[in-house]
């Protein structure tokens, strides 16, 4: 096993924190810098699957599934294929594309640990067309390099979901698509196909070389090792941060200068709204602030809640890919009576918007449906003294609905 | 025992109400038409299938105008 | 014995094409999605499987009279080859090609499970070229074209087909169509 770097509390590209591993080797790292921060590549044969079960790393994706039983299953199949996904869809991260800027050889050497742990034949790195350029540059730099293709992600908020993944990767069309089976089993022309998000091959890189325990020696029981989020919206400073798993929300916006909030968006538009009163809560995947793909808006005392979140459904709903029906006509539905709650609602508006919110949630072929369903009941309750508000025709956010 | 599950291909079906027709005790129709359970099934299912149904779903499976639906076993755990 | 089966040919071809009209119509009906009083959906779905099923033996049957008719002096190459035939060959080459497609239509979709949607949508679509082509072989090779009764059966059919098709392509056409709204 290598020399494990010290936590360092500088190299992050955005900003100094206190469990930074990710960015240990500096900003718009090269592959020198980043041998020289993190010793040489891991070699295979380790037994990479026990060493992250160990870890507990679970998917940064959104999904939060345990990373090593994945790999289990696809390894379980022939001649699987492994993609690396950083499309990052989701229009308030940023993580994705810092990360692929400034560790990109962190991301390929868990990606091709991965490769090795399953036997693939393919590997795949699929990325939004800004990445293109530092993937491709930090791929010509490493001596196995060859071994990865890339391919451009649209700027879609669904092109980064796990089957429109491998539908892009193999027919260029990044839609969803039916399963009925699990991508280890049968993706990628029909092989088992692993899709890991970007972040969590970088940590996957870390572990292949210091092993599970080391990764633990950040973050919680919980929420072992660290974690990339996103901070944005009513603050003095946002941007991408790395915190060590189970941090409090309340920590996390301190880190970026702001004051009391009247709520924050955890885990981004498929996300759920946490009120002030609960920003204590530590980040956790199985807590009451699912962090999902690390995404963290902050809503300024005095700004309307209702009313964002009324913008994000109209913007979510154009968003389906209209394949679903539920989806393609319940969502627009939604949208237009969230935005009745955020505008002047009727007498029973607020029922409808929680039937609809009910009625499309599990009901497409991937999980926009039921993501913006819980962004929308999430509001429900967060706001709840909104909602009564503007039935009077008020707004406690000070006459802005 | 097996159970038996019914999956829906939401890509594809178009919301013709057959297998509501056919399986009234498990579907009902949303305001667009589309099959909506009586009671959500986590996962990948439309809906589960009690052995009394089997048979209609059967029928729902074959008569979908669509080819959207699909009926899986599973050994009951 | 000839007479015979010349006035079977004839009677098949026009139960044929009552039963063709009769299964586009039901074929559109089941395409809406909507129920008739006392058909359910499924039941709608089967009753045009069967009518379809029906015209497509009254075309077997149409057919094969005519095989053995001395004065149609259809071939076996007829069946499939059209505007061969020595008998007014353009408009029983029509009904080659109408013949034709309709065993594609019939086995596709007796067969869908296994080809899939797409293979199956597709040649089903081809029901709306089949059917004006079978009606002008009907009414252009039938030596019955200009008695009343062969003209009232073709001229309900026509209208029949019109409507549906025009019903088709309204904006209202499906059932749920009033509450599925996209964005605006
Ligand atoms: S659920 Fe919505 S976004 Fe997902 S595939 Fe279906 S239509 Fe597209
Ligand atoms: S029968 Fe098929 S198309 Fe019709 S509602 Fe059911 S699944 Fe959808």
């Amino acid at each position: 096993m290598n020399a494990r770097p010290a936590a360092v509390a500088t190299g992050s590209p955005t900003r100094p924190d206190t469990a930074g591993r990710l960015f240990v080797a500096g900003a718009g790292a090269g592959h020198e810098a980043h041998l020289a921060a993190y010793g040489p590549a891991p070699s295979s044969g380790t037994d990479l699957i026990r060493e992250l079960e160990l870890s507990g790393l679970t998917g940064r994706g959104g999904a939060a599934f345990p990373v090593w039983r994945k790999l289990a299953a696809t390894a379980a199949g022939r001649r699987p294929v492994v993609i690396g996904n950083g499309a990052e869809g989701e229009p308030r991260s940023r993580k994705d594309a810092t990360l692929v800027q400034h560790a990109p050889h962190l991301v390929v050497d868990g990606l091709l640990a991965a490769a090795d742990a399953v036997r693939a034949s393919r590997v795949y790195l699929y990325v939004r067309s800004g990445s293109g350029t530092p993937i491709r540059r930090a791929l010509a730099e490493r001596p196995d390099g060859g071994r990865v293709r890339v391919v451009v992600a649209p700027h879609t908020f669904v092109s980064g979901e796990a089957g429109a993944v491998v539908n892009a990767v193999g027919q260029g069309v990044a839609l969803p698509t039916d399963r009925l089976h699990r991508l280890s089993e049968t993706g990628l022309d029909g092989r088992p196909t692993l899709v890991h998000n970007v972040e969590t091959l970088a940590h996957l890189g870390l572990v292949a070389r210091y092993g599970g325990s080391w990764f633990r020696g950040a973050g919680t029981l919980e929420d072992p090792g660290t974690r990339l989020v996103t901070v944005s919206g009513d603050l003095p400073a946002g941007g991408v941060l790395e915190i060590p798993g189970g941090t409090r929300v309340a920590d996390v916006l301190a880190a970026c200068g702001t004051g009391p909030v009247a709520a924050v968006l955890v885990g981004g538009y498929h996300g759920a709204w946490l009120p002030a009163a609960e920003v204590d809560a530590r980040l956790s995947p199985s807590g009451r602030a699912v962090p999902g793909a690390g995404v963290l808006i902050a809503l300024g005392p005095g700004r309307c809640g209702l009313h964002l979140t009324a913008q994000i459904v109209r913007y979510l709903a154009g968003q389906s890919a209209g394949q679903c029906g539920p989806c393609r006509f319940g969502l627009p539905a939604l949208a237009g009576a969230v935005g009745e709650l955020a505008g002047r609602p009727a007498v029973g508006t607020e029922g409808r918007v929680r039937r609809l919110a009910t009625t499309v949630a599990g009901r497409g072929a991937c999980h926009h449906p039921d993501g913006t369903s819980r962004l929308v009941l999430s509001a429900l309750d967060a706001f709840a003294d909104d909602v009564a508000a503007h039935a009077t025709g008020r707004c406690v956010a000070g006459g802005r609905p | 025992m097996n159970r038996t599950g019914l999956h829906v291909d939401w890509t594809r079906c178009d919301g013709r109400g057959l297998c509501v027709e056919l399986l009234p005790d498990l579907l009902g129709r949303d305001e667009w038409g589309y099959p909506l359970p009586h009671r959500s099934t986590p996962g990948r299912l439309l809906t589960e299938v009690p052995p009394g149904s089997v048979a209609d779903a059967e029928q729902a499976v074959a008569l979908c105008p669509l080819l959207a639906l699909t009926l899986t076993t599973e050994a009951a755990t | 014995m000839n007479e015979a089966l010349w006035a079977a040919g004839r009677a098949s071809g026009v139960t044929a094409l009552a039963l063709l009209t009769a299964s586009v119509v039901l074929g559109v009906l089941n395409r809406s999605g909507r129920p008739l009083p006392g058909l359910p959906r499924f039941s709608i779905a089967l009753v045009h499987r069967d009518v379809a099923l029906a015209a497509t033996a009254f075309v077997g049957v149409h057919v094969l009279t005519l095989l053995f008719d001395p004065l149609a002096r259809l071939s076996v190459t007829d069946l499939l080859m059209p505007f061969a035939g020595a008998f007014r060959p353009f408009w029983q080459g029509l009904g080659t090609v109408a013949f034709d497609v309709l065993l594609a239509v019939v086995v596709t979709a007796l067969l869908r499970h296994r080809l899939g949607l797409r293979t199956y949508r597709t040649v089903h679509w081809l029901v709306y070229a089949m059917w004006p082509v079978a009606f002008l072989h009907a009414v252009g090779n039938g030596t019955d074209a200009r008695t009343s009764w062969f003209l009232e059966v073709a001229a309900v059919s026509l209208i029949a087909v019109t409507i549906a098709v025009v019903w088709r392509l309204s904006a209202w056409f499906v059932e749920s169509s009033h509450a599925r709204q996209e964005l605006r």
